[in-house]
C-alpha cells in the first residue's frame, strides 16, 4: 500500500511525547486561511519553484511537493529512528495535511507501526467520517486534534469548511480509551478572541478529566512565503498573526485557572 | 516521556569575594611572554652545569637548575599555590624544544588573535643571550634536519603537520598513583628498581640506572620546590594580621611541607599536591596538552567523604577549594606557537579535561556526590580552563547527563559528553586490561587513554581532502605544481569508481608512510636527546622498567595520527561516484576542470552539487557508503604500524582548529565548497550538509567504526532556545544516550543562536565573555579569527520549530 507524504520530519520534538519522526500526508479537506503548510492542501502532488541565490547567481529550482510513497519504504525510514524512539520515548505522528484524507494509508502505518512498537500519534483537524475514526482509534496511543474555531460561521468563513463534524467526532473520541491532546492556534482576531476562547473552554470542561493537555500553538509567520510561492492569496500581508506573549500568557492562565494543563509551543 | 522524573534543579553556589577577585585576576591579566624559563635553562648549559652527564641526569639537573631559580608567585588571595610563570599568565618558552626567533616574538606579540607581549627586557634577552645560545641547537633544529625532502614537501603542501615541531610529547593524564604514593615513597620505587637491575645479564642496566637516577632527582626536586613556597608562605603568615587568614597561611606552609614528600591526607593535600605535580610536568617541557588530573572526582572523593564525616571538611569548603584549584588553569595559556603549528591549534587552550562520571576500576557506576558538586564549579566558574567532560555510561544515573546537558544550555561549551562504554572498548580493542582501561577516559579533545599508564602521542594531522585533490592531478599538488606524491594514473583513466577509489587509496599509503618515516626519526630524536624524568615519575610502569616515559617506559603506548576532513572528503567522493560513474552527466576532466576554476562559470554544477547531491550527515547511505570506505583505509592505513620506542600507530578523528589551515591549502572540492574554505571538522558533517536534523546526524556519524579509533569528535549545534524546558533537556540527553548506544564516542553541542554571534562579531567588546566550543574545546569568540567566527556562525542550526 502506498500513500503521498511530502515530508518526513526526524527530531520532531513538538508534535507528542518524545523525539518523533513526524509523517506529513497530503491532501486537506480545510484552507485555514493561517495554514503554514499550504502545499498540503491538495492531494496530488504539485510543483514549487524557487529561486535560490549562490555566489551572486540565481538558480531557478522546482520542488516536488508530495511523493508516492509505500508504507514499507515508511517503516524503514522509522526502524532508522528507533533506538532514539526507544531512549526519549518517542514515537511516529502522522501530520499533515490532514492524514484521514488517506484513512487505508494511514491506518495500515499506525498498525504496522504498532506492531513494530513504536508510539503513534495523529495530528488532526478531526474533519473526517465518524467510520474512519472508528478505524483507526485502536491503533492511535495519542490524538494531537485541533479545535480552531467555535463558532459555526466564523470557521466556515476562515477554514472554509463547517465545524460541526469536527465537534461532533471530538464528542465521540473522548468517550473513547485513546489520550487526546486539544491543539488550538492562537490567530489575532480569529482564534484568540474572548468570545471564541470562552466557548472552546465551555465546550472543554465536560472532558477535563479524559483530556490530557491543551496545546496553544504560536508561531505562525512562516506561512507567508509559502502562500507566495504557490501564488496563493495571504490573509495576513503587512499583520502579524501571532498575539502578543502577554496576551497569550492570559489566554494559558484562562484554561490552568479551569484546570486544564496547558502548555505553548 | 518519563514526566514523572523529578525536576532537574541546580544548587546554586557563589563564589566568595576572594575567589571572584582571583577570577578576575586571571581573565584580566594580559598574555605574555616570560623570559624566565629560557633565562634559566640558557644559564645552566652555558655554564656546562651537567657537563659529561648521561642525557636523562643532565636534563634533571636543568629540571632542578629551573626549580630551584623560578621566583614563587602566591597571591595574598590564594588557597592553592604555584605558578608555572613568574604570575598569571606570563608564560614561560622552551628554547631546548623551539627558540623563537626575533620575528617570532614580534609575531607573537602584534598578531590579532593569540597574541602574547612581548616587553623590551624580554626581546633583549632573547636577542643577546637566548637565540645566540641556542639557534641550530634547539630540538626542532634536530628535526627540521632530519626530515627527507618528501617529509617537507607533504609537510609544505599541508597534507600533514607536525605535533612535535615545537612542542613534547605528552598527551597523557595522571591516575591516582600522586593519592596513594608521596615522592619519598616514589623514591622508595625506585631505590627498589634500582636494586633489581641486572648488571651481569641486562646490557641496559647502566642506562636504566642513570635514569633512575635522573627520577630521583627530579622527585626531590618537587619536595625543594613545594618547600619553597612553605617557607613564602611562613613570611606571608608572619606578617599577616587577620587572624583567620594568618591561621589559613600557616596551615597552607604545613600542606606544602607536607606534600608533595608524603601522600596526601586531606582534600587540600590532594588539590596542592596535584598542582605541584601539573608545574613540574609543564615546566620540565611544554607537553601538548599540558597536564591533567583526569578523574578527578574519583580521585577526590574518598578525601572529601572522610573529611566530610570527621567533620573536618566542610562542602562550601570543598567548592572554595576546587574553585581555587580551578583558576590555577586557567592561568596557564598554552605555550606560544608559531606558524603551522599555531593555526593547527589556534587557542590559548591547553587541553587539560577534567573528566567526571564513568565507571570504577570494577566496573560499576563511579558518579558520586562529588561529580555533582564539580559540575557546579564548572558552571559557576564558567572559565575556558580547565576544560571538563562528563563521561556517560550506560550505568550512569540520568540525573547526571541531565544536570550535564543543562550546564551546555548556558553555552560556553562545557562540558562535553563522552561514552565511557566506548571508551573502554576502544582501550580493550587495544589489547588493555580492564582495569585500566576502566580507569581511562578521554583527554585533549577527544582522545581516548588508559589513565596513569599509558603514553599515547598526537603526531599531527593528516588532511584527508587534499589528498583527493593529490589524487586527482595523478600525485601533484595544483596549488604549487609540485609533485608530492606517487603516480596513481590520471583520473580519465579510472572506468569506475572503484578504481577512482583504488587510486586514492594507495595515495593514502603513501602519505601515511611519509608521516611514519618522519614520526619514527622524531620519537627516536626524542628518546635520544629529551627524557622525561619528571613526567616518567607519574605515569606507571616507567619507574619499574627503569625506562623513561619518552622510551616506552609506560605500560601502554600509542602514536595517534589525526585525519581531518571525513565529511569533506566523503561528500566529494560522493559528487564524483553519483556524478561522473553514476548518472555520468559530466566527465571526470570536465569536474576537475570546475575545481580548477573554483566553480567560476561552473555555477550550475556548484548549485547542483550542494543542493542536488546526498550528503554526510542525513542518514543517507548514498553517502554513508564512502564514508564506511574512506574510514577503512585510512584506519588500515595506519593502525598496528609500531614505532621505535614500541608504541602502536592508531587513527583518532579530530581537527582542534586544523581544519581551516587544511581548508587554506586545499582547492575548490567536489562537493561543492570553494577554494580556500575550512573542510569539516572532527566528523561533524560539512558546514551546512547536514539538513536533516541531529537524529539523522548522529545515525550517519554512528556508521563509523567508532571502537576501533582512538575517539572522535561530533559538534552539534543548538541554539538556546532548545534547553529551554526539562523536557527539552531531556529530550537532548535522549539524543546523547542513542548516540552512545549505537557506540558513538563524543558529541558536544555549541548552544548559541547566528544573531548573538553576527553582533559578537560586529560589537566584540560586548561579548568579551562569550565562550563558544570549537572543536574538542571552548575558547572566547573574540579570541577567534574571522574565518573561524565564520564557520561557527555557518554550522548548522537546529532549531527546532
Amino acid at each position: 500500500m502506498s500513500g503521498i507524504i511530502f515530508n518526513i520530519k526526524k527530531f520532531a520534538v513538538h508534535d507528542g511525547p518524545g523525539i518523533r519522526t513526524t509523517l506529513f500526508l497530503k491532501g486537506c479537506p480545510l484552507r485555514c486561511r493561517w495554514c503554514h503548510n499550504p502545499e498540503s492542501w491538495t492531494p496530488e502532488p504539485v510543483s514549487i519553484h524557487r529561486q535560490i541565490r549562490l555566489d551572486g547567481h540565481i538558480h531557478n529550482d522546482s520542488e516536488r511537493i508530495g511523493v508516492l510513497t509505500t508504507v514499507e519504504e515508511i517503516m524503514q525510514e522509522l526502524e532508522r529512528e528507533r533506538i532514539i524512539m526507544e531512549e526519549s520515548g518517542g514515537g511516529v505522528t502522522l501530520s499533515g495535511g490532514e492524514p484521514l484524507m488517506q484513512p487505508d494509508f494511514s491506518k495500515e502505518i499506525l498498525i504496522q507501526s504498532s506492531q513494530a512498537g513504536f508510539h503513534t500519534a495523529i495530528d488532526t483537524s478531526g474533519y473526517a467520517d465518524r467510520e474512519i475514526f472508528r478505524k483507526i482509534a485502536p491503533y492511535t496511543n495519542l490524538f494531537l486534534y485541533d479545535l480552531k474555531i467555535m463558532d459555526p460561521e466564523e470557521h466556515k468563513k476562515f477554514t472554509g469548511c463547517n465545524n460541526e463534524i469536527i465537534l461532533r467526532n471530538f464528542e465521540w473520541l473522548v468517550r473513547q480509551d485513546c489520550e487526546i491532546i486539544v491543539r488550538t492556534p492562537l490567530i489575532r482576531g480569529i482564534t484568540d478572541t474572548p468570545d471564541n476562547l470562552e466557548q472552546l473552554l465551555t465546550f472543554l470542561i465536560p472532558y477535563q478529566d479524559t483530556l490530557k493537555q491543551i496545546d496553544f500553538l504560536t508561531c505562525h509567520k512562516m506561512g507567508r512565503s509559502k502562500f507566495e510561492k504557490l501564488g496563493l492569496p495571504y490573509a495576513f500581508s503587512g499583520i502579524d498573526p501571532t498575539p502578543s506573549q502577554s496576551e497569550v500568557t492570559k489566554i494559558t492562565s484562562m484554561f490552568r485557572n479551569e484546570g486544564f494543563t496547558v502548555t505553548q509551543s | 516521556m518519563r514526566s514523572s522524573s523529578p525536576t532537574i534543579t541546580t544548587t546554586h553556589i557563589n563564589m566568595t569575594p576572594r575567589i571572584s577577585r582571583l577570577r578576575r585576576i586571571s581573565m584580566e591579566a594580559s598574555h605574555r611572554i616570560s623570559a624566565e624559563r629560557a633565562l634559566l635553562i640558557t644559564d645552566f648549559y652555558k655554564n656546562h652545569q651537567a657537563f659529561g652527564d648521561s642525557t636523562p641526569v643532565q636534563l634533571a639537573k636543568a629540571f632542578r637548575h629551573i626549580m630551584l631559580g623560578k621566583s614563587i608567585y602566591i597571591h595574598p588571595d590564594e588557597l592553592i599555590v604555584g605558578e608555572r610563570g613568574p604570575e598569571p599568565k606570563a608564560t614561560p618558552t622552551y628554547p631546548e624544544i623551539t627558540v623563537h626567533s626575533l620575528q617570532d616574538l614580534d609575531i607573537l606579540n602584534s598578531r590579532e588573535k593569540v597574541w602574547f607581549r612581548v616587553d623590551d627586557e624580554t626581546r633583549n634577552a632573547y636577542r643577546d643571550i637566548i637565540i645566540p645560545f641556542w639557534q641550530g641547537r634547539s630540538n626542532r633544529d634536530r628535526i627540521m634536519q632530519a626530515m627527507s625532502p618528501e617529509w617537507k614537501d607533504a609537510y609544505e603542501a599541508g597534507i600533514f603537520t607536525e605535533f612535535m615541531e615545537q612542542r613534547a610529547p605528552g598527551h597523557t593524564v595522571a591516575g591516582n598513583k600522586i593519592y596513594r604514593k608521596g615522592m619519598l615513597d616514589i623514591i622508595e620505587d625506585i631505590n627498589q628498581a634500582n636494586q633489581a637491575l641486572d648488571f651481569l645479564n641486562d646490557p641496559n642496566a647502566f642506562s636504566q640506572a642513570e635514569e633512575l637516577k635522573a627520577m630521583r632527582m627530579a622527585a626531590e626536586t618537587l619536595i625543594h620546590f613545594a618547600n619553597r613556597h612553605a617557607d613564602k608562605l611562613t613570611e606571608m603568615s608572619d606578617a599577616e594580621d587577620e587572624p583567620n587568614r594568618k591561621a589559613e597561611l600557616e596551615k597552607m606552609a604545613a600542606i606544602c611541607r607536607r606534600v608533595p614528600a608524603n601522600a596526601p591526607s586531606t582534600f587540600h593535600e590532594a588539590l596542592q599536591y596535584y598542582w605541584f605535580v601539573h608545574l613540574g610536568v609543564v615546566t620540565e617541557l611544554n607537553p601538548w596538552d599540558s597536564f591533567n588530573p583526569g578523574r578527578l572526582d574519583q580521585h577526590l572523593y574518598p578525601f572529601y567523604k572522610r573529611e566530610l564525616e570527621a567533620g573536618t571538611l566542610t562542602r562550601v569548603q570543598a567548592i572554595e577549594m576546587l574553585q581555587a584549584f580551578w583558576i590555577k588553569f586557567n592561568n596557564h595559556p598554552a605555550p606560544p606557537k608559531v606558524g603551522v603549528t599555531a593555526l593547527e591549534s589556534n587557542t590559548y587552550t591547553d587541553f587539560a579535561l577534567i573528566n567526571l562520571g564513568g565507571v570504577r576500576e570494577d566496573g560499576s557506576d563511579a558518579v558520586n556526590e562529588l561529580s555533582y558538586v564539580i559540575l557546579d564549579v564548572i558552571e559557576e566558574m564558567r572559565l575556558l580552563q580547565p576544560s571538563s567532560m562528563v563521561q556517560l555510561s550506560k550505568k550512569n544515573p540520568d540525573r547526571f547527563i541531565d544536570q550535564a546537558v543543562k550546564i551546555t544550555r548556558t553555552g560556553f561549551g562545557q562540558p562535553s559528553i563522552f561514552n565511557t562504554d566506548a571508551i573502554v572498548q576502544e582501550l580493550i580493542n587495544q589489547g588493555k586490561d580492564i582495569k585500566d582501561a576502566r580507569n581511562g577516559g578521554a583527554s585533549g579533545c577527544v582522545e581516548t587513554g588508559a589513565f596513569g599508564v599509558e603514553s599515547y602521542i598526537l603526531t599531527g594531522y593528516f588532511n584527508l581532502p587534499k589528498i583527493l585533490e593529490i589524487t586527482l592531478y595523478n600525485g601533484m599538488d595544483p596549488r604549487t605544481g609540485k609533485k608530492t606524491g606517487p603516480e596513481t594514473g590520471e583520473p580519465a583513466s579510472f572506468k569506475t569508481y572503484g578504481e577512482l577509489l583504488e587510486a586514492y587509496r594507495k595515495q593514502v599509503e603513501h602519505f601515511v608512510d611519509v608521516k611514519l618515516r618522519g614520526s619514527n626519526i622524531i620519537e627516536s630524536i626524542f628518546m635520544e636527546h629529551v627524557p622525561t624524568p619528571f613526567l616518567s615519575l607519574i605515569i606507571d610502569d616507567c619507574v619499574s622498567n627503569g625506562t623513561d616515559y619518552m622510551a616506552g617506559g609506560a605500560r601502554y603506548n600509542t602514536n595517534y595520527i589525526q585525519g581531518v576532513g571525513m565529511g569533506t572528503v566523503t561528500d566529494s567522493l560522493t559528487a564524483l561516484k553519483l556524478h561522473v560513474y553514476g548518472e555520468k552527466n559530466l566527465s571526470i576532466e570536465e569536474f576537475v576542470g570546475a575545481l580548477q576554476q573554483d566553480f567560476n562559470g561552473f555555477e550550475d554544477l556548484r548549485f547542483r552539487l550542494i543542493y542536488k547531491t546526498p550528503k554526510y550527515g542525513n542518514d543517507d547511505d548514498r553517502a554513508d557508503d564512502q564514508l564506511r570506505d574512506l574510514f577503512d583505509i585510512y584506519h588500515d592505513a595506519v593502525t598496528g604500524r609500531k614505532s621505535p620506542r614500541g608504541a602502536t600507530y592508531r587513527i583518532n578523528l579530530l581537527p582542534t582548529t586544523c581544519h581551516v589551515y587544511f581548508g587554506s591549502v586545499t582547492l575548490a572540492s567536489a562537493d561543492g565548497r570553494k577554494a580556500g574554505l575550512p573542510v569539516s571538522e572532527g566528523i561533524s558533517p560539512v558546514q551546512g550538509a547536514d539538513t536533516r536534523g541531529p537524529s539523522a546526524v548522529i545515525r550517519s556519524a554512528a556508521k563509523i567504526d567508532h571502537l576501533r579509533t582512538g575517539g572522535t569528535l561530533l559538534n552539534q549545534k543548538f541554539s538556546p532556545s532548545f534547553f529551554k524546558d526539562d523536557e527539552a533537556i531531556r529530550k537532548v540527553s535522549a539524543l546523547v544516550k542513542s548516540y552512545f548506544r549505537m557506540d558513538g564516542h563524543h558529541i558536544q553541542f555549541n548552544v548559541v543562536d547566528a544573531a548573538t554571534l553576527r553582533d559578537a562579531q560586529k560589537n566584540p567588546e560586548r561579548h568579551r565573555d562569550l565562550i563558544v566550543r570549537v572543536a574538542g574545546y571552548s575558547d572566547y569568540f573574540n579570541d577567534l579569527g574571522e574565518d573561524l567566527q565564520e564557520e561557527i556562525i555557518r554550522r548548522t542550526e537546529h532549531e527546532s520549530t
